[in-house]
């Protein structure tokens, strides 16, 4: 059932302020998120005040000189620092992004950063991605045939198919989109969400694939692809520049055009 | 013993974005329209009982609540329709894109703006 309000024990407190140095005069502050497993604090906000003077662009090269020379106890997950391993996606500025690729010159004013919305955290901004990959696992998310293929062909495509998998193949799995959800933040129990209904798609729409009737068998129920309400709040926030919210509507076409 | 994790916040700090808003108030306007079919039920059987009970439902109508009410409830249907075509278009596959969504959108709000106010000025020619 949809809880609007945060439990107890989420609710966000006010935290510390962290000034930057008095000789910077290009100033920008970030209000994290912050939340740790180890005192016995709520999750509370600490502002850190950075000069920008003396940073790169990126929100992600703001938490990086925090966390190098304000304050080592913040944490966040990042790796590629160029949009293509997902690990940095985080609520910024009221929006799921990566941190790697938003300018901090992209917010106004101060810049609010949050984990994923409605998610267990780990740390700070750090969310527990378990359930999250555990429905990607439960699309069965490679290729399954039946026919067997010669040893010495592999299994081939043409142009026009191998087309049918642009804007599905290059999907991430930052989870920006469903966590950007509000029927994922209410029913991610047994509702797949966005980023994995796409990725169910990316295998209906594959022309070497031979299980679509068991997928779309697979998906037809009350909940794992019907409680998409084409909010689009997905294709909003896609940090790929994807679209989630179109992929679902064509799952939801192939079940009723083989009914017909 | 570890504290238990506590769940990122969500409603609290997503700005509202254009699809989340207009997907929200097809679902308001769309429960103000259930929750109100009575008053039309009760306005039916008005006209069904004679001159005399339709009288008795005017001169309810004339106060300025229920005009209040009356242009509530056509605003939030001719939302509800506009919007309903939206959906139509989407479950066809069409219209996903952000700039599409973004002007279907708009022009959601425009129309049922636009054709409740012409069911004004219908209402105030024929003196109702």
């Amino acid at each position: 059932m949809a809880e609007f309000t945060l439990p107890k024990n989420s609710k966000v407190e006010k935290g510390t302020h962290f000034p930057a140095p008095a000789s910077a005069t290009n100033v920008r502050s970030f209000k994290v998120y912050r939340w740790s497993p180890d005192d016995d604090k709520n999750p509370h906000t600490d502002t850190y005040d950075v000069d920008m003077d003396d940073c790169g662009p990126m929100v992600l090269d703001a938490l990086i000189k925090i966390k190098n020379e304000i304050d080592p106890t913040l944490t966040f997950r990042r790796s590629c620092r160029e949009g293509i391993c997902g690990s940095c996606a985080m609520n910024i500025d009221g929006t799921n992004t990566l941190a790697c690729t938003k300018g901090v010159d992209e917010c106004k004013g101060d810049v609010p950063i949050y984990p994923l919305p409605h998610m267990s955290v780990i740390k700070d901004l750090v969310p527990d991605m378990t359930h999250f990959y555990a429905q990607y696992a439960s699309v069965e998310p490679w290729l399954k045939t039946k026919t067997p293929v010669s040893l010495a062909a592999e299994r081939l495509q043409s142009k026009e198919d191998r087309e049918k998998l642009d804007g599905l193949y290059e999907c991430i799995l930052c989870a920006c989109c469903s966590t950007s959800c509000p029927s994922y933040w209410w029913n991610s129990d047994k509702y797949l969400g966005p980023a994995i209904l796409l990725q169910s798609y990316r295998w209906l729409a594959d022309s070497r694939d031979e299980a679509t009737g068991e997928r779309l068998d697979a998906l037809e129920d009350p909940f794992k692809l019907y409680r998409c309400h084409t909010i689009m709040n997905c294709t909003n926030a896609c940090p790929k520049g994807l679209n989630p919210g179109k992929a679902i509507s064509e799952i939801k076409k192939m079940i009723a055009e083989r009914s017909l | 013993m570890q504290k238990e994790r506590p769940l990122s916040p969500h409603l609290s700090v997503y700005k509202p974005q254009i699809t989340s808003v207009l997907s929200i108030l097809n679902r308001v306007f769309g429960s103000f329209m259930a929750v109100s079919t009575p008053v039309l039920v009760y306005w039916l059987m008005s006209i069904a009982s004679g001159p005399e009970a339709y009288a008795e439902l005017q001169a309810c109508f004339s106060h300025w609540f229920a005009k209040l009410f009356l242009l509530a409830w056509a605003f939030s249907f001719f939302y509800h329709m506009s919007n309903g075509i939206r959906h139509l278009f989407w479950d066809a596959g069409k219209g996903h894109d952000l700039e599409t969504l973004n002007k279907s959108g708009y022009a959601v709000l425009a129309s049922a703006v636009t054709l409740t106010a012409i069911t004004i000025v219908f209402a105030l020619k024929g003196g109702a």
